[in-house]
């Protein structure tokens, strides 16, 4: 038989003023196995954990059952006392007669009757509890960051920076990301590449840090301080450890009409590449879909020329297996696709383009040497209009996203400025819903597009963009006027929505980290844990959270990175002690419980079992590896054979507080 | 090939040779329409308001026939094949509408939007294929330069019409150049007419229409087409010189028939 002490906290007026917290103390006094009770104003507080503590020790209690806030409030605080006065720390039970009775009742009668179920429903419960003990498990102190952008590069250069060695995978041939293809930066204007370049430098010559360019995760096993990984390394044609990067393969390669993905199509380049010129690492790579020597075995321009002889037309994927400690997703975003806005007619014209088209014009290292001209006719565009909210803020109903992208009201006032500012003859349109600008010197950046440099901002959605003569004839409504507007455009830039890249679902997949409709990973908690995944050991940086802006991008990374340094500076990591456990005898192997378990922690094994009538036997039976199971019952809820059973929850302790329920 | 045939009143008045020509073209493809008996209007208006039923019952009688039938129902007119398509996915996806008509209908076995709705360029384009009636044709329009103009029914709501890329589309396109003409693209094309706009504000569709033709004829066109009685009728009076013509008149012609 336990010997239970009974702990009623008023939480100031928070309980006190709803429940009868005297009468409930004495009610569960009552119960059988109680031996002491006491209600005190706060219980979390030092003074009443030391009234536990001395209970405890003055009572030779075996456990404690508290009735006050939620157990996600104050829970470890009291399995803290209580474990201070020499009780195991799983012997504490919470009545939560806060949340769940208190603050959601207003009849004072009613509501102390509740209370007093709920604290013996915690009694029937504490009688079946056994101590536990959490295990441990070792820690591999290595980081995997997935993505090598902006928000991947922070991170790997603040866990390097803690002495943490970290890998980059990253499925470009450079790392880099989106920040690499930017011209100018808002609300400060520097070039993106000045401020981006030299972190890329830092990350290659950290000697923390490996960089797996032209890669892709392709297996996760294992769970938080021990993940395998499996990256494929996809085949460049090119020996990395040879190729100086000089560059002479990219110009005599004779296969010239090659796409330019870099410049978004705008322009084109080699079969054999570099993307640009301070890509990290700085190795050439041949686009197997347009090599004429892979694809037809006549040509091999560029192993000729090569001094280095570093060209391999007979390379191979690799498969690395590594470990890690902890993986950091930054797999970034992209901007839709506008096949489905044809209102725009950007399938229609080349002169109608999006923002990143718009940036790679504007970038000096960009197709036009960073001349603003059109594409259709490499003329100098007299009026541009720029149309915010392609595919943003929608109603769910159409082909775009119901979120707002964030970035797009601050790079079109960004462009609209730079327009006005190297070309004054170029007037300039900016079609909006709502401008939205909060940030460090934000607002203050879109004012003076419209005040110092006459920016036309005009309230009203544009309705149709015809191609006709040349000219872009922009039909839209000034909602502030309620007219109709006709603007004969050279050049109409789009501001397309963001979503996550395409690889994010399938990550999140091996990754058992959790997403939400849009495909942005979801955060641990939306306020309180922003750049840790609900799954242990996975951390998020950058836009696979959400739409972000560089400075916002760089703040979580660097936020991401403290938390991989906080766990990786562990030895050990203690495990949940509630963790599942099948009854060998009664599963039958049957696997149901491996498919729903969420988190990968079962697993089955072959094991020899010695018969009644002493004949052995082998079965396969469940086995949970409790370093990863987190202990949601989803298993025990699905065992046919009733089979599998969660410490600290079984099923004879849920049954015990129905029945104390329904008493 | 059998299919239901829904004529709708316009077909029966003002726009018989759309009706005529339609059944004559069909008949040379090898294709049998059955007109839908004692069919009614089709209501000429899809009604928007969510708590309305009785204008659309005539509708649901006419896709009742169809499922009835057991072939799809195919309608030239395109104000008659929005109101036949937007009705039939109201009772598909619709419970609170198709559950009311059905009980005004006294339907022992409910109608829950089982028939298939086509219009006749959507019959001509997935059930007999445009690279057919390019084999067909034994007067192919060569030199012709022919503008689609698809007007709003044919192709909006784009979800529930599902017609093509309400923004971008090619069907019309792609019928012309398998009658052996030119196809000229404009960006009018799926433009509003104007409309019923023609019985109180002549003016406003007098400048939506001539944008239509003015853009037509910019792109070098010698007629238009169309599928919509009421388009016709609005570019034919309001709009310029190019002569507009139903898209059937041109597969008659190119057919070969008399």
């Amino acid at each position: 038989m336990q010997r239970i002490g009974v702990f009623v906290c008023w939480c100031g007026s928070n309980i006190a003023a709803t429940v009868d917290v005297k009468a409930v103390a004495e009610a569960l006094g009552k119960e059988p196995g109680v031996v002491f009770f006491e209600d005190y104003q706060y219980m979390c507080s030092e003074e009443g954990q030391n009234k536990i503590k001395n209970a405890i020790k003055d009572y030779a209690l075996t456990g404690a059952v508290i009735c006050s806030c939620s157990p996600r409030m104050h829970e470890n605080t009291f399995r803290k006392a209580a474990a201070a006065a020499g009780i195991n720390s799983f012997m504490v039970e919470i009545a939560n007669i806060r949340e769940q009775c208190s603050w959601i009742h207003k009849d004072k009668v009613s509501a102390t009757e509740k209370a007093i179920v709920l604290g013996r429903a915690a009694i029937a419960k504490l009688h079946l509890n056994a101590p536990l003990t959490a295990g441990e498990s070792p820690v591999v102190k290595r980081a995997l960051v997935i993505g090598g952008g902006i928000a991947g590069i922070q991170t790997a250069l603040d866990i390097a920076d803690a002495g943490f060695e970290v890998d980059i995978v990253e499925k470009k041939p450079t790392i880099g990301g989106k920040m690499s293809q930017i011209d100018k930066t808002f609300p400060t204007l520097d070039c993106a590449a000045c401020i981006l370049t030299p972190k890329m430098v830092d990350v290659a010559q950290s000697e923390k840090i490996r960089i797996f360019a032209y890669s892709e995760v392709e297996a996760v096993k294992g769970f938080v301080g021990n993940f395998n990984v499996s990256i494929r390394k996809k085949a460049r044609y090119v020996d990395e450890v040879k190729c100086t990067g000089c560059g002479l393969c990219t110009e005599k390669c004779p296969q010239k009409k090659v796409p330019n993905d870099f410049n978004l199509g705008l322009d084109q380049k080699r079969a054999i590449y570099i993307p640009f010129a301070q890509a990290v690492p700085k190795i050439a790579t041949i686009d197997a879909d347009y090599c004429t020597m892979l694809k037809t075995g006549k040509c091999g321009v560029c192993s000729k020329v090569c001094t280095a002889g570093a060209i391999d037309y007979k390379q191979k994927d690799t498969v690395l297996e590594e470990q890690y400690g902890a993986i950091v997703v930054a797999t970034g975003f992209n901007p839709i696709e506008l096949t489905k806005y044809d209102e725009f007619a950007y399938s229609q014209s080349p002169d109608v383009i999006t923002s990143l088209e718009f940036e790679r014009i504007t970038n000096a290292a960009g197709p036009t040497g960073g001349t603003l001209l059109r594409p259709s006719d490499g003329t100098h565009p007299h009026k541009i209009v720029f149309v915010q909210c392609v595919g943003s803020r929608e109603d769910g109903n159409g082909c775009g996203k119901t979120y707002c992208s964030k970035i797009c009201c601050m790079y079109t006032a960004k462009h609209a400025m730079l327009t006005r500012e190297k070309y004054p003859d170029t007037e300039v349109y900016v079609f909006y819903i709502d401008v939205r600008t909060p940030g460090k010197n934000f607002d203050e950046f879109y004012r003076r597009a419209v005040e110092e440099y006459g920016v036309h901002y005009i309230k009203g959605m544009v309705g149709k963009v015809s191609p006709e003569n040349g000219k872009l004839m922009v039909r839209a409504s000034d909602l502030i006027e309620g007219k109709q507007l006709l603007i004969d455009a050279d050049l109409v830039v789009l501001a397309a929505a963001i979503e996550p890249d395409k690889s994010a679902r399938p990550l999140a997949t091996m990754l058992t980290a959790s997403m939400d409709t849009n495909d942005f990973f979801t955060e641990a908690h939306p306020k309180l844990r922003p750049v840790e995944s609900p799954t242990a050991g996975i951390f998020l940086s950058g836009c696979c959270q959400g739409p972000k802006d560089i400075p916002e991008t760089v703040a979580q990374a660097s936020a991401c990175a403290a938390k991989v340094i906080g766990l990786l500076n562990k030895d050990k990591l203690t495990c949940n002690a509630c963790v599942a456990h099948p009854d060998e005898m009664l599963c039958n192997g049957c696997s149901t419980c491996e498919k729903v378990c969420p988190y990968g922690a079962i697993t089955y094994e072959s094991k020899e079992f010695r018969m009644p009538d002493r004949t052995t036997r082998i079965r396969r039976v469940a086995s949970v590896n409790p370093a990863v199971c987190q202990g949601c019952g989803a298993c025990t809820v699905a065992c046919p054979s009733g089979a599998m059973d969660l410490h600290g929850f079984s099923n004879r302790q849920i049954m015990a507080e129905v029945d104390a329920i329904c008493k | 090939m059998v299919f239901s045939y829904y004529p709708g009143c316009t077909l029966r008045t003002k726009a018989k040779e759309l009706d005529r020509k339609a059944r004559l073209a069909a008949k040379e493809l090898g294709i049998e329409l059955c007109e839908v008996p004692e069919w009614q209007c089709c209501g000429g208006c899809y009604p928007v308001a969510k708590d309305e039923i009785a204008t659309k019952l005539s509708a649901v009688r006419t896709l009742m026939a169809a499922k009835e039938a057991d072939r799809p129902v195919v309608t030239v007119c395109s104000a008659c094949h929005n109101v036949l398509k937007r009705v039939n996915d109201d009772m598909k996806n619709d419970p609170v509408i198709s559950d009311r008509a059905n009980r005004y209908l006294q339907n022992e076995v409910p109608y829950q939007g089982e028939a298939e709705v086509l219009h006749f360029l959507e019959m001509l384009r997935d059930k007999v294929g445009f690279d057919r009636i390019a084999e067909k044709v034994t007067k192919p329009l060569t030199g012709r330069k022919i503008a689609a103009y698809y007007g709003c029914l044919l192709l909006r709501p784009g979800k529930v019409m599902a017609f093509d890329d309400p923004e971008n589309p090619t069907i019309i396109e792609d019928f012309i150049r398998a009658l052996g003409a030119e196809a000229v693209v404009y960006p009018y094309r799926n433009e509003c007419c104007g409309a019923y706009l023609a019985l109180e504000d002549r003016d406003s569709v007098k400048k939506k229409s001539s944008a239509v033709l003015n853009g037509a004829k910019a792109g070098g066109a010698d007629s238009v087409i169309t599928a919509c009685p009421l388009c016709l009728y609005n570019l034919q009076k309001c709009g310029g010189e190019i002569p507009v013509l139903y898209f059937t008149e041109l597969l008659f012609e190119a057919l070969g028939l008399e």
